[in-house]
């Protein structure tokens, strides 16, 4: 289980280095992808399966799916984007080093073994219909509300051509719970 | 199964937070932006998962649930501002939305 | 008559006030018998009230005429009143007819020029401070008169104000005698605190009550000396005289020569009481005196303006008058201010004739052969130079300057070697006064006269030619018969000559006659004769050299910038700033600094904000981790 962890943390953050450093958009966001298929990994490592597939259910399955919409409708060229120079990296690399270095040492002042055994979907779920029920209700509204809001945003006075990428955050968070219905939109939205 | 320590997975989670911050500040595609937010998100969603762990408890995952519910709705708006960025200033540089300066 | 004593020098004031008054309003003629005139009838009552003086002297040989108080505060009562005695009355009548006759000359002299009633009003005003100076009966009135004779004198030697020379020529008079003011007023300071009068007889009385070497008696006797010393441009603060001749020659005849520069020699004169009882002073003078004479004969001797020739002449014959004072010969320092006024006066006037006349040509080695051409000058200059370099008998210079040296040696406190220097000094005055006459007068001549002077010049040179001739015939030594009625008469004021020395007769009187004539035969030899061989020899390396260190004043223009003005100028550059502006700019700045800074960083950029808050976290975490 430790080398497998060690192997999925590993390709993980290869995988968000060449996210970050990508030139090409698409290039990127497939990156992004395989790095949240190694981090399911690593929480299957950790003992927390549920969460392992909600983290390929709905965060590389659902909200890249968005990213891909949204790059499909802003029509990005497919000229070839400019290299970042590399001294742009210097000032947030030495930041980041700083951070790095303060939180690791932070973090190694004491450890501590993990549990053994893993935790399954039975007491995710008993936690979630028990103590967090209120964290439940306001998750619900809180997409909602983004829902609401992503589509007024996206929407042109004329046509709406964003609120397919609204319904689809919509979808894409209704796993979870009821559906929220999409209230209708007064005006021309599209039918 | 033998476990791994919490210091290995707090550091895991931090090197990810790390690298989306990096990226955040340094690329100008409005897009990348977004994804390096992700990243940092699903970094600090692993940190509670492996605190969690570290008590066997589902408390951390449940903390997680929240946080993925965030991200998307997050991603829904941001992704629609993205949108409308990219109708009014005709290209995704967030260097071009600097209105705000002085 | 004595009574009048007030208007001598209310007279040149009221002339004053006449003529900044009406300044634009007064036609040249106008400000002529104004200028002229008020001095003219100062003169008068002047030899009135000397008359009335020596006629019938009133009790004590003294007169006081009080006029008021000038003011009373803190235990100084000043008042403003004059104080007449034998000195004072060969001081104002000198003071006034001698400035008669310059302003006499000065109506000629100046008559094309623009400033003319200007002139007049700073000459009148000069001629009534000098008169308060010399009559004021106590020491701060005294200086009041002294500060006014240095301000005139400023303004006239910058009078010709468009060329900045002259005006730079005038700073450097006023703070060079500056110097020597403020050791005077310190020294006033201290009179004051020790005896609490400044009232001259009164403070004279007192310092003689005073033991002898007492160290207030013997530091105010420093500190006057230093004022003396300034305003009579002796060693060392003697550098302002030859550049005072910027300034008309009529001024450089009455101020320079007659009256300001003897301002010292009357100070010391009337404050004798303090310089009896301080002996090592009174030695300082005479040495003082003696190093000048012979420093400024040298000088004298390689000039090649005549003005300036004839100022150092002046520091040399005023070195004698210290020289005399010094050995307590207080009534033979006066005697030569009297003939020294008038032969001085009449050199310089002569040199005014001449410089008109040729155009503005102050180089004597330009002039030449004018003796057939302004007759009446080559006389009377010739009379004059004659004067000063103490031709035996039949010049009124030769008795002065014969008593001033055989005093020297003579008095109690002379010594050999400063009848040496004196001896020595009569030697070059000789060469040097004689140069002039031959260089000037004879040989070819050089440049043409386009100006010949009239009666209003020519006569002031006549007059005093005859003083010069006669006016020592007053004193006579004693193997001439001993006929002295001014010796007499001065002992009434001054106090006589302890003459415990040398014995002097006969045979000491013929080594300063051969001296004299010896001087006027070299002079004669150097540059009537053999004129050519004098010039090869002057233009060699080593001769040459020496003579452009004496012409330079012995290098002390070129020592006192280096060591004073240079580090005083780079001390002001270095202060030019305010101490407290740097400071104020200095917050200013950090300000300007800021915003800067500030501005920078709200340039708009969402990524920078990020960063920046990034930083913010790793300090926080910093702080939280490693505490």
């Amino acid at each position: 289980m430790t080398t497998l962890f060690y192997i999925a943390g590993a390709v993980a953050i290869i995988a968000t280095i060449m996210v970050v450093t990508r030139s090409q958009l698409v290039h990127a966001l497939l990156y992004l992808v395989i790095s949240l298929f190694a981090v399911a990994v690593v929480f299957f490592t950790l003992g927390a399966p549920f969460v392992a597939a909600l983290e390929v259910i709905v965060y590389a399955g659902a909200i890249m799916m968005v990213f891909v919409f949204a790059v499909m409708l802003l029509d990005v060229r497919a000229q070839k984007p400019p290299r970042i120079p590399g001294s742009a990296w210097a000032g947030p690399l030495a930041l980041i080093v700083v951070l790095l270095a303060e939180v690791v040492y932070g973090i190694t002042l004491q450890n501590h073994a993990l549990a053994a055994g893993s935790v399954g979907p039975q007491q995710v779920s008993a936690a979630l219909f028990g103590p967090y029920v209120l964290g439940v209700e306001l998750a619900s509204m809180l997409l909602l509300a983004a829902l609401i809001g992503a589509r007024h945003i996206a929407a042109e006075p004329m046509d709406a051509p964003a609120g397919e990428a609204g319904a689809g955050a919509a979808s894409a968070a209704a796993g979870l719970d009821e559906a929220p219905d999409a209230p209708p939109a007064p005006e021309g939205v599209q039918g | 199964m033998a476990t791994v320590s919490l210091n290995s997975g707090l550091i895991l989670a931090a090197i990810l937070f790390v690298i989306g911050f990096v990226g955040l500040i340094t690329r100008r595609n409005l897009i990348v932006v977004l994804a390096c937010i992700e990243i940092m998100l699903n970094a600090a969603g692993l940190a509670f998962v492996v605190a969690g762990a570290r008590w066997g408890r589902a408390d951390g995952q449940v903390m997680f649930l929240f946080v993925l519910a965030m991200a998307a709705a997050e991603v829904a708006v941001g992704l629609a501002l993205a949108i409308r960025f990219r109708q009014t200033l005709g290209r995704l540089d967030i260097d071009e939305a600097d209105e705000m300066r002085g | 008559m004595l009574h009048l004593l007030w208007l001598i020098p209310a007279l040149p004031l009221a002339g004053f006030v006449l003529l900044t008054l009406l300044n634009r309003r007064l036609s040249r003629t106008a400000a002529a018998v104004i200028g002229a005139g008020s001095v003219g009838l100062a003169a008068i009552v002047a030899i009135l009230v000397s008359a009335s003086f020596m006629l019938s002297p009133p009790a004590g040989h003294h007169f006081h005429q009080v006029l008021w108080t000038w003011f009373d505060t803190g235990g100084l009562r000043p008042q403003v009143a004059f104080y007449l005695d034998a000195m004072t009355v060969v001081f104002i009548l000198v003071i006034t007819f001698v400035g008669f006759l310059i302003h006499l000359y000065s109506t000629e002299f100046m008559e094309h020029d623009e400033g003319f009633t200007r002139f007049f009003m700073y000459m009148n005003l000069f001629v009534a401070s000098m008169l308060v100076l010399v009559l004021a009966d106590n020491l701060l009135l005294l200086y009041l008169g002294w500060e006014g004779v240095g301000m005139c004198s400023y303004f006239l030697i910058a009078f010709w104000q468009k060329d900045t020379q002259n005006v730079y020529c005038g700073r450097k008079a006023f703070i060079i005698t500056r110097i020597g003011d403020t050791a005077m007023i310190v020294g006033l300071f201290l009179l004051f605190t020790h005896y609490h009068t400044l009232e001259i007889q009164a403070l004279m009385q007192a310092i003689a009550a005073t033991p002898a070497g007492a160290a207030v008696v013997v530091a105010a006797a420093w500190l006057l000396l230093g004022g003396a010393v300034g305003k009579s441009a002796q060693l060392p603060l003697q550098t302002w005289l030859p550049d005072a001749m910027a300034g008309p020659t009529p001024v450089s005849a009455l101020i320079h020569a007659a009256t300001m520069v003897t301002a010292g020699v009357y100070l010391i004169a009337r404050t004798f009481s303090l310089y009896t009882a301080a002996p090592d002073v009174r030695l300082a003078v005479a040495i003082i005196g003696t190093v000048t004479l012979l420093y400024a004969g040298f000088s004298a001797l390689t000039q090649k303006d005549i003005k300036r020739s004839l100022a150092y002449s002046t520091v040399s014959q005023i070195g004698y008058m210290f020289l005399a004072l010094g050995v307590a010969g207080w009534d033979a320092g006066i005697f030569h201010f009297m003939t020294h006024a008038f032969f001085k006066a009449l050199l310089f006037l002569g040199a005014g004739v001449i410089i008109e006349a040729l155009a503005d040509e102050h180089d004597i080695f330009k002039m030449g052969g004018l003796r057939r051409e302004l007759p009446v000058v080559f006389w009377t200059f010739t009379i004059g130079a004659a004067s000063l370099a103490a031709l035996p008998l039949v010049t009124a210079g030769y008795y002065s300057k014969d008593l001033i040296i055989s005093t020297s040696l003579g008095s109690v406190d002379g010594s050999a070697w400063l009848w040496a220097g004196a001896v020595a000094g009569a030697l070059l005055t000789g060469i040097y006064s004689f140069r002039l006459v031959f260089v000037v007068f004879f040989g070819e001549q050089h440049t043409p006269v386009t100006r010949r002077p009239r009666w209003r010049m020519q006569t002031p040179l006549v007059v005093l030619a005859v003083l010069s001739v006669i006016g020592g015939f007053v004193w006579l030594p004693d193997w001439m018969g001993g006929w002295k009625p001014v010796e007499h008469f001065l002992s009434t004021a001054l106090p006589a000559t302890d003459a415990g020395g040398w014995a002097f007769g006969l045979g000491e009187a013929t080594i300063v006659e051969i001296v004299s004539l010896s001087g006027i035969g070299i002079a004669y030899l150097l540059w009537i004769r053999r004129r050519d061989a004098t010039a090869v020899f002057a233009a060699r390396p080593a001769p040459d050299a020496l003579e452009r260190y004496w012409r330079a004043g012995w290098g002390f223009d070129v020592l006192y910038e280096y060591v004073f003005v240079v580090p005083v100028k780079w001390f002001a550059h270095l202060a030019r700033n305010d101490l407290v502006e740097p400071v104020v700019k200095g917050i200013a700045g950090v300000n300007v600094l800021a915003w800067r800074g500030l501005s920078a960083s709200q340039n708009g950029l969402l990524r920078l904000y990020i960063a920046v808050a990034g930083a913010g976290l790793a300090v926080i975490i910093a702080v939280v981790v490693l505490r």
